[in-house]
């Protein structure tokens, strides 16, 4: 049985088809991306997901249990961190998660234990006194984290689980994240818009724009899928040169860039060798090895945006704080 | 079991309340001092020379300040969850697998309770100062469950369909002050024109201030204490069922 099916499904607000007919399975254990760039539709496809918001058209079930027909019991088999903070930033972390656990109905027997135990996990067991008020922005999506697994979830979701944290803290995050997900045996189904995350972390990657999937698989798949690497080549003939590549095996999307040549080249490790012999005039060439950005170029002609886009983490949590 | 567990998700909706109400200092101290302001105000400027119904102004006035005091603060706390929005916090209320009526009636008592501990802290204050007496302060903090009870659960009607804090204004002109002025909190209803006096019967805070003096001064009550305490029971009930119907309507 896959963990989540989800069939055509739409969302619309007002005339804008915020999630516009996406279709996917993601099997028990993976861990899998929704990679997209801002206002791609990923949040409100995890709302959805969640029972949080109904969708207007299609189909989805978690953990074998229709969002909309049986909301509650899919609620009962997933956690959530929310892309903002959700954690009330006046009770302790330890607090945070006792709430957490009688919400969710555990035994009261059971629940110290676990606390105490996803507390030394996310390594907050120091802090598991102080307000959350106190915490920085890492400790907070560490708290978050360990508060989605507290109840054992079939599923998680993470929205946006790294926005706006530094990047050592975003690579301590994962860490906490995989190490996880190999003690918790749980479907991890993590939303990004950074595309590294996805290419590292994820065992696949649905690739969204403006609610639409444009691929899906595993991220090194489509990265070969692509054909190669680009490289740029510097020649004082880029015409000539370049109507001879054309014809080559291996090198695709052959184009003139003023002086230089850009290319998508096959395994370049043995190509370029080649290439180099073949043509004398070629000064040299800078390669950029090919990652889920190209793909994303290729289908929609834009970047997925790396820098901050405007819901950092941070901005949310001071936006956030009671006046 | 299941019933178990929805006592213990209300439960912990309500532990959140409290806790988050008593590390709000200025939550607390302005709930204790507003009402204090109030008795100084009137209870010690016009205290001395005004006389109701036969009655010293002050003493007249304080069971009004009781009511006022829950209503102000029921109030307030139901525009709380505009907040608890904002924070995203609610989200993570909402995503549990607790039905929204859980979640109310949590809320509900969350904030009754912030409310009677400030009537207790008030009441408690005006048996020192000699405004009412020990028994009589014991039955108006009964009065004050109910009635607290009752304007929580308006306050969270209100909360839940606002749908961010710039509405407060409205909500102060449209329903808090016309609440309070149309309650006899302050001078006895009788003396109203007849085009404002229709409304008295439509506001639940009327009869709480009615039962709330009957029990504080005794004499004669404007509605009758069986009316009072139906009516207060009745609107508790509608808004309550209001309430939980809004909860279940609340988006993100
Ligand atoms: N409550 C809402 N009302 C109206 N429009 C909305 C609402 N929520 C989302 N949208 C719109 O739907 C689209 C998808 O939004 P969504 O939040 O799902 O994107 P996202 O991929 O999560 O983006 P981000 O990276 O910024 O979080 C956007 O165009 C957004 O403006
Ligand atoms: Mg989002």
């Amino acid at each position: 049985m896959s963990a989540i099916e989800i069939v055509k499904l739409k969302k619309y607000f007002g005339k804008i088809a915020a999630v516009n007919g996406i279709s996917l399975k993601i099997e028990e254990g993976e861990i899998f991306a929704i990679l997209g760039p801002n206002g791609a539709g990923k949040t409100t496809t995890i709302f959805m997901l969640c029972g949080l918001l109904q969708p207007d058209e299609g189909t989805a079930t978690v953990a074998g249990f229709d969002v909309t027909r049986e909301p509650f019991k899919v609620r009962q088999k997933i956690g959530v961190v929310f892309q903002s903070p959700s954690v009330d930033d006046l009770l302790t972390g330890r607090e945070n998660l006792e709430m957490h656990a009688m919400l969710y109905g555990m035994p009261l027997d059971q629940i110290g234990k676990r606390i105490d135990t996803m507390l030394r996990l996310v390594g907050l067991e120091e802090r598991q006194h102080s307000q959350v008020r106190e915490y920085s922005g890492g400790m907070r999506r560490r708290l978050e984290i360990a508060r989605g697994l507290l109840h054992h979830p079939k599923v998680l979701f993470l929205d946006e689980p790294t926005i706006g944290l530094d990047p050592q803290t975003r690579q301590h995050i994962w860490n906490y994240i995989r190490r996880l997900s190999e003690k918790e045996k749980v479907t991890i189904v993590f939303t990004t818009h950074y595309l590294e995350e996805a290419e590292r972390f994820a065992d696949r990657v649905a690739i969204i724009d403006k609610g639409k999937i444009i691929a899906v698989g595993q991220p090194k798949r489509l990265i070969e899928s692509l054909g190669g690497d680009t490289a740029f080549f510097k020649t004082a003939q880029p015409e000539k040169v370049a109507s001879k590549m054309k014809k080559m095996n291996g090198i695709l999307n052959v184009k003139v860039i003023g002086d230089q040549i850009k290319a998508t080249v096959k395994n370049p490790q043995k190509q370029l060798p080649i290439i180099f012999r073949r043509f004398r005039s070629i000064k040299s060439v800078a390669l950029q090895p090919a990652t889920l950005n190209d793909l994303f170029m290729k289908y929609t002609g834009k970047q997925i945006r790396e820098e901050e886009g405007e819901g950092g983490y941070h901005e949310r949590i001071m936006r956030s704080q009671r006046e | 079991m299941i019933a178990l567990n929805l006592i213990y998700a209300t439960y912990a909706i309500w532990l959140r309340e409290v806790k988050v109400f008593f590390r709000e200092k200025e939550r607390v101290v302005s709930a204790i001092v507003t009402p204090l302001l109030w008795i100084l105000i009137f209870g010690a400027g016009l205290g001395s020379s005004v006389k109701i119904n036969g009655i010293d102004y002050q003493r007249f006035i304080f069971p009004g300040i009781v009511g006022m005091a829950v209503l102000f603060g029921s109030i307030f706390y139901g525009l709380y969850v505009i907040w608890d929005r904002k924070l995203d916090f609610l989200k993570e209320v909402l995503v549990a697998p607790v039905p929204r009526s859980a979640v109310f009636i949590g809320k509900m008592l969350g904030g009754a309770s912030d409310v009677l501990l400030q009537i207790a802290i008030l009441l408690a204050i005006g048996v020192a100062l000699g405004m009412t007496t020990t028994m009589s302060a014991i039955l108006s903090f009964a009065v004050c469950i109910l009635l607290s009870f009752c304007i929580v659960s308006l306050g969270l009607i209100i909360g839940a369909n606002m749908k961010s804090p710039e509405g407060f204004n409205l909500i102060m002109s449209f329903v808090l002050w016309p609440m309070f002025m149309l309650s006899g909190a302050l001078f006895p209803v009788e003396n109203l024109p007849a085009y404002l006096a229709v409304l008295i019967p439509l506001n639940p805070l009327s009869y709480g201030v009615d039962l709330l003096r009957y029990v504080m001064l005794g004499g004669r009550t404007a509605f009758g204490v069986a009316t009072d305490l139906m009516s207060l029971g009745l609107f508790s009930i509608v808004f309550a069922a209001a309430g939980i119907y809004s909860f279940e309507k609340m988006k993100m």
